[in-house]
């Protein structure tokens, strides 16, 4: 009898361990998966308030998972270990994924708020990597520029050079993402930031290196903190972050750089094989309808394409703020990252890990 | 174990094949490959280059640094530990583990709080009028962090080597005529090698493949040669020679693991 209960138990136990792995991954699936999204935005990148405001109008469940920056966004999304509905890529990492076929393409009609509140001239701009408008609906856009600190400095900083300047070593933040570095280097010369010319490129690397013993910190997400705190007098950081840096600390000061700088979109893109496409594109309708556009902009403060949002902002020096709603005609050095192809990409990472390791 | 119950070990081993066996298969896979499939030593051979040898180089030379002010610091902690009643040991130990009960990656962040130029370390001393503190940022911020973060590492196994040391053969060396000194070179230090070689192997491995110590407290500016292997993954995607170079990293551990093997026979100094 004790020998046959052992049997039993041995059974059990080798059946539950093979049977676990299977239940994992059945949880994900259930029979319940068409009541759900599953989105992939970047961090801090949404008010909360919105998704739940989706979910309970639509009754439709939003998974959300978050990524860093666009380079570590695309393996997760391209191995398919996650099958994500909806995701946000800039620019230049859409136009990657379309080469790669990973996205499907946009059905207007089902969005009429995308159609009729998101500005044309996004559109337009956002030609440059989606040339029919087939894939991507803008979300946020911005610049890159310089955030200093007004107490810390003895002029006005305003051209990249000055993060060459010696007299702000250990002050300067850069930014830790190989196209933005590259970016600095390359505008300041003069030459265009999606450029594959190995002159041009040894060039920049060589500043970037000389620059190395002036620059504080290498960072992402924590220029924001450290400014704020005092920490350094400048550093390069994205125009959505200046709005919240400057309502912390009144003597941050944002500028695009003489030397131009980078334009970016980030998109709403739906995934090729996005197991739930009519809910992925409710919730992207959803985002786009002007008082949750409007929601996200004063969460996030990242400049919206929404124009429909836009005109219902009711501080007036934000709704014609300088930093969030630039006149970017003024300019004709600015420029939008291109994909720079799979050799492109491991050139630009080579010469960056140079930097970094010198 | 008799066979009987041999079954019970089953969980073990589908855990150790889906979590060890299999990721360990496929590192191989990646580092012997390149993007096409092809077998390519390329990815190990490319730790000879510049930046990834400079920073093979820079990993070594602060974990061995970092281990070293470990143990400096840990020997005498674990002498006294030791020693004292068993009450207040359980205590002491408890003090030394608290820290560990909190996320490894809100301590190192902690520190960079503590550290910065206007953190809280440099309030204080600006407030007692005495120099700021400039350590963020640089090698001796990336070796703090690994001191603090594996200390108990090397106290444990240290203290449990030396808390087994009888107390008769020190009374022993003591009656023939052995001073402190040489009682502790003769007798203590011998008798504690495995504790010594278990706590070096703790905290060296850690320290030699860290990534986050060094991006929260160097601020990027130190590659070392985890930093490197964790963009490959993350950020490059190039699976194929993030692979290639943990296998080579792999290659320190197993040297490391080889000697702790030698050197600690009965397993005596692992504790934990």
């Amino acid at each position: 009898m004790k020998k046959h209960r052992i049997y039993h138990i041995r059974q059990t136990i080798v059946a539950l361990a093979l049977l676990l792995p299977v239940a994992l991954c059945g949880c994900a699936s259930d029979k319940d998966a068409s009541r759900q999204v599953i989105v992939y935005n970047w961090g801090e990148y949404i008010d909360p308030e919105t998704i739940r405001m989706f979910e309970e109008e639509s009754g439709i469940k939003v998974i959300y998972d978050e990524f860093e920056t666009n380079e570590s966004m695309y393996p997760k999304v391209e191995s398919g270990a996650v099958a994500y509905d909806i995701a946000c890529p800039s620019d230049y990492m859409i136009s990657r994924m379309i080469q790669n076929g990973m996205l499907s393409e946009i059905d207007y009609d089902k969005m009429p708020n995308a159609k009729k509140n998101i500005g044309a001239q996004y559109y337009e701009q956002s030609r440059g990597f989606d040339p029919e408008n087939k894939y991507a609906i803008p979300y946020c856009w911005g610049t890159v520029g310089i955030l200093y600190n007004k107490t810390m400095v003895d002029e006005p900083i305003t051209r990249w050079a000055q993060l060459w300047d010696e007299k702000y070593a250990d002050n300067i933040l850069m930014q830790d993402s190989v196209r933005d570095a590259f970016m600095v280097a390359e505008k300041l010369s003069g030459n265009s930031m999606n450029t594959l010319d190995a002159e041009e490129l040894e060039a920049a690397k060589n500043m970037l290196i000389k620059q190395k013993p002036l620059v504080q910190a290498y960072v992402v997400d924590q220029v924001r903190d450290k400014m704020i705190g005092g920490e350094a007098a400048i550093g390069v950081i994205y125009s959505g972050e200046a709005i919240y840096t400057q309502k912390e600390n009144p003597d941050l000061v944002y500028v695009i750089p003489e030397e131009g700088t980078n334009v970016w979109i980030d998109s709403w893109v739906i995934l090729k094989n996005a197991p739930n496409k009519e809910n992925a594109e409710k919730f992207i309708d959803f985002m786009c309808r002007e008082d949750i556009a409007l929601m996200n902009f004063e969460y996030i403060t990242y400049s919206t394409p929404n124009v429909a949002a836009r005109e219902l902002i009711e501080e007036e020096d934000i709704r014609n703020s300088e930093i969030a709603f630039p006149d970017l005609s003024q300019y004709d050095n600015l420029e939008t990252y291109v994909y720079l192809g799979e050799d492109g990409d491991y050139l630009y990472n080579e010469l960056w890990k140079e930097v970094k390791a010198y | 174990m008799t066979s009987k119950n041999k079954w019970l070990s089953t969980p073990y081993i589908i855990w150790s094949v889906v979590f060890i066996i299999v990721p360990l298969g496929m590192i191989l896979y990646y580092g012997l490959t390149d993007t096409t499939g092809a077998f390519t030593l390329d990815n190990i051979t490319a730790i000879a280059s510049a930046g990834h040898a400079k920073a093979l180089r820079v990993s070594l030379l602060l974990s061995l640094v970092s281990t070293l002010v470990c143990f400096l610091l840990a020997y005498p902690l674990a002498m006294i530990l030791a020693r004292v009643q068993v009450k207040r040991h359980n205590f002491i130990i408890l003090i030394f583990i608290l820290p560990m009960w909190m996320n490894f990656l809100l301590r190192t962040l902690a520190w960079q709080t503590l550290l910065e130029k206007n953190g809280v370390i440099n309030h204080v001393l600006s407030f007692l009028h005495l120099p700021a503190l400039k350590i963020i940022n640089t090698p001796a911020a990336i070796i703090l962090g690994m001191v603090y973060n594996f200390l108990p590492f090397m106290v444990l196994p240290l203290y449990n080597a030396l808390a087994k040391i009888d107390i008769n053969v020190i009374n022993a060396a003591h009656d023939l005529g052995a001073n402190h000194v040489y009682t502790f070179i003769r007798i203590i230090l011998p008798l504690s090698v495995p504790g010594i070689i278990s706590g070096i192997t703790m905290v060296f491995i850690p320290a030699l493949t860290t990534f986050v110590i060094s991006a929260l407290l160097g601020g990027g500016k130190l590659l070392l040669i985890g930093d490197v292997i964790e963009q490959e993954f993350t950020r490059t995607s190039n699976w194929h020679l993030g692979s290639g170079l943990s296998m080579v990293l792999m290659i320190f551990i197993l040297i490391n693991m080889v000697l702790s093997a030698v050197f600690d026979k009965d397993g005596e100094g692992s504790m934990l």
